[in-house]
């Protein structure tokens, strides 16, 4: 059986920037494990010829023309903005990142 | 311990670059999406649903943006992926509203290629081979403007203000193989490698390729190794080098930077750093370690792109001349020193000289005028040459107009900076300005009387046979005449008038 320790979650909870309780890290530990294994199962059949697939319809080159289409007005884009400031939007402080 | 010279450096260690450049296209919308990329429009006047990433927004592929990849792979000597897909770059930052970048990860459009380059040096011209690893295609950040704190930056800043309209515009990251072997020139080759691509991009016509303004920008790796040794050393990542001049700049100051830990037995932490323009210098940023988990996966919104074979050979058929063969073309065409060409080189003119040739212009005039005069009021104004108001087509006029004598080189001068105020063509100027060289023999003449009778002393010791001293008087004669005068008409009607020939 597969399994993902607590600290493997906390990882991933951070990187996503779920905040989670120590219970909910051991809890989802085992599930990952037990979502790992279904999805395991794929490698039990024969794949050989099959290409990696990451799309529903097996389509290719879906492309637009290099035309410009109107945009929304900086009113409408902000519109639904927590806060904004000289038609901008503003976002709390960043730290620790890049500049 | 004092700061190693950069002798000392190249004399204990070897440099080793890894040179990523990322390039905006000129496409007229985004990568993704129908918004216009004007550069410096009002803020977020460019957005909509797909860039701004609101929900259930679906991106469609720009079909410019991945023809001038295709393009730009195949003048830089690359393998085009038969198939390719885009990939998402997941990372929380506010610069992109979708909390993931749209890029390509192991399965870039091009791959395996290379730039040659040459610089000069003690030795004579040597050649570089910079091998490229990849082409891949992405999509530009939103800009923000960070706000409090006293040095508007990130640290110390009370919030910080987006502007979307950069958010999605089609950009392409050119990525070297690590460049070993340069020895001392490192930092001139990074340079000419940069200035190679640029001149490569600006003759596919695929970027504005303005460095000052983003549209070029370009990512130093730099790592030291004893020389001798196999072994790479840790490298730092130097971002914001936004000239030529910087990208050489940054790569010095690495080195010493490095050189210093190392001779005193510490480590090169591997980190991101930031170029400091004024200085030279780098500041630390983040630490690569923590930043590098971006969990790429295959963009499920996007479908792959599987250019077809004869549409690449149709495009390859297309590339224009190389820069580098092409400059030595016009060298050879031109008839143009050595020290002239790396002029017009450094001074970026050799696309407008050679525009001002093909208008039927004498390539040595045509140089003169933008190296010399314009080159000047551009310093002056502190713009770019390009930014001026005057055109291969008002030097070429001005040219001919000097040609057939209906100027003088001092008259055309005038004019010139009529041109750059904005006055119109060269001729416009001309008649608006009342600008004429004076030709009538009689205006002359009585210029020529007339300070012959000022400087009399003078003028009795030409008409002695003391024929030096006739510059004076011809100086004067064409002060009185404002410069209109042409010169070798009035040493003729002078020395006639004094009697001596």
């Amino acid at each position: 059986m597969s399994s993902l320790s607590r600290d493997d979650v906390a990882k991933l909870a951070g990187l996503a920037r779920i905040e989670m309780t120590e219970a909910e890290l051991v809890e989802l530990s085992s599930q990952f494990g037990m979502i790992l294994d279904a999805v395991a199962r794929v490698q039990e059949m024969d794949l050989s010829g099959v290409k990696a697939t990451s799309h529903p319809q097996p389509l290719e080159n879906i492309a637009r023309p290099d035309v410009v289409q109107p945009s929304l007005s900086p009113e409408d884009a902000l519109s639904g903005a927590p806060a904004q400031e000289e038609s901008r939007f503003r976002v709390p402080q960043i730290l620790g990142e890049a500049e | 311990m004092a700061l190693p010279t950069y002798d000392e450096v190249v004399a204990k260690w070897d440099p080793v670059l890894g040179l990523e450049v990322h390039v905006e296209l000129n496409t007229n919308s985004k990568m993704f999406c129908s918004c216009a990329t004007e550069f410096g429009a009002a803020p977020n006047t460019q957005t909509c649903p797909v860039c701004l990433a609101l929900p259930g927004a679906l991106p469609v592929v720009n079909e410019k943006a991945i023809e001038s990849t295709i393009l730009i792979g195949l003048a830089l000597n690359c393998k085009i992926a038969p198939y390719s897909r885009f990939a998402r770059k997941n990372y929380f930052y506010p610069d992109m509203p979708k909390n993931f970048q749209i890029s390509q990860y192991d399965e870039p459009i091009c791959f395996d290629g290379y730039v040659d380059v040459e610089i000069e040096t003690e030795e004579g011209p040597k050649q570089f081979r910079i091998e490229i690893e990849r082409v891949h295609m992405e999509e530009d950040t939103g800009k923000s403007l960070h706000v409090g704190g006293a040095t508007g930056r990130i640290h110390g800043a009370d919030y910080s203000l987006l502007d979307y309209n950069r958010a999605g515009i089609p950009l392409v990251e050119i990525v070297t193989k690590i460049v070993p072997g340069t020895g001392k020139y490192a930092p001139e080759v990074a340079k000419a490698y940069v200035a190679e691509l640029r001149d490569i991009l600006r003759g596919l016509k695929v970027s504005d390729v303005k460095m000052e303004q983003g549209s070029l920008r370009c990512d130093a790796n730099v790592s030291l190794k004893p020389i001798g040794s196999d072994v790479l050393g840790t490298r730092s990542e130097t971002k914001n080098v936004n000239s030529l001049r910087s990208v050489e700049r940054a790569i010095r100051g690495e080195m010493i930077r490095h050189a210093e830990l190392l001779n005193d037995g510490k480590k090169v932490k591997q980190e991101t750093r930031h170029f400091q323009e004024d200085t030279g210098l780098t500041r630390s940023g983040r630490s690569k370690e923590q930043a590098e988990d971006y969990r790429y996966f295959p963009d499920p919104d996007l479908v792959p792109v599987t250019p077809a074979a004869a549409w690449i050979e149709e495009l390859r058929a297309t590339l224009p001349e190389r820069p580098s063969l092409r400059r030595k073309r016009l060298k050879e065409e031109w008839s143009v020193p050595d020290k002239e060409m790396a002029a017009m080189i450094n001074a970026d003119v050799l696309d407008i000289v050679e525009a001002t040739v093909l208008l039927g212009a004498d390539p040595t005039k045509a140089r003169t005028w933008w190296l010399g005069e314009i080159s000047r009021i551009a310093n002056e104004k502190e713009l770019p040459i390009a930014e001026l108001s005057i055109t291969p087509a008002h030097v070429a006029e001005l040219v001919e107009l000097v040609a057939k004598g209906e100027l003088t080189d001092k008259l055309a001068r005038q004019v010139v900076e009529g041109v750059v105020a904005g006055e119109g063509t060269p001729s416009e100027v001309v008649a608006k300005r009342g600008i004429k060289v004076v030709n009538d023999d009689g205006a002359l003449m009585a210029a020529i009387e007339k300070v012959c009778a000022e400087q009399a002393e003078t003028a009795e010791k030409v008409r002695g046979g003391h024929l030096p001293a006739a510059g004076a008087l011809i100086g004067a004669v064409m002060k009185e005449t404002k410069g209109q005068a042409d010169a070798a008409r009035v040493r003729e009607l002078l020395l006639g008038h004094l009697g001596v020939n």
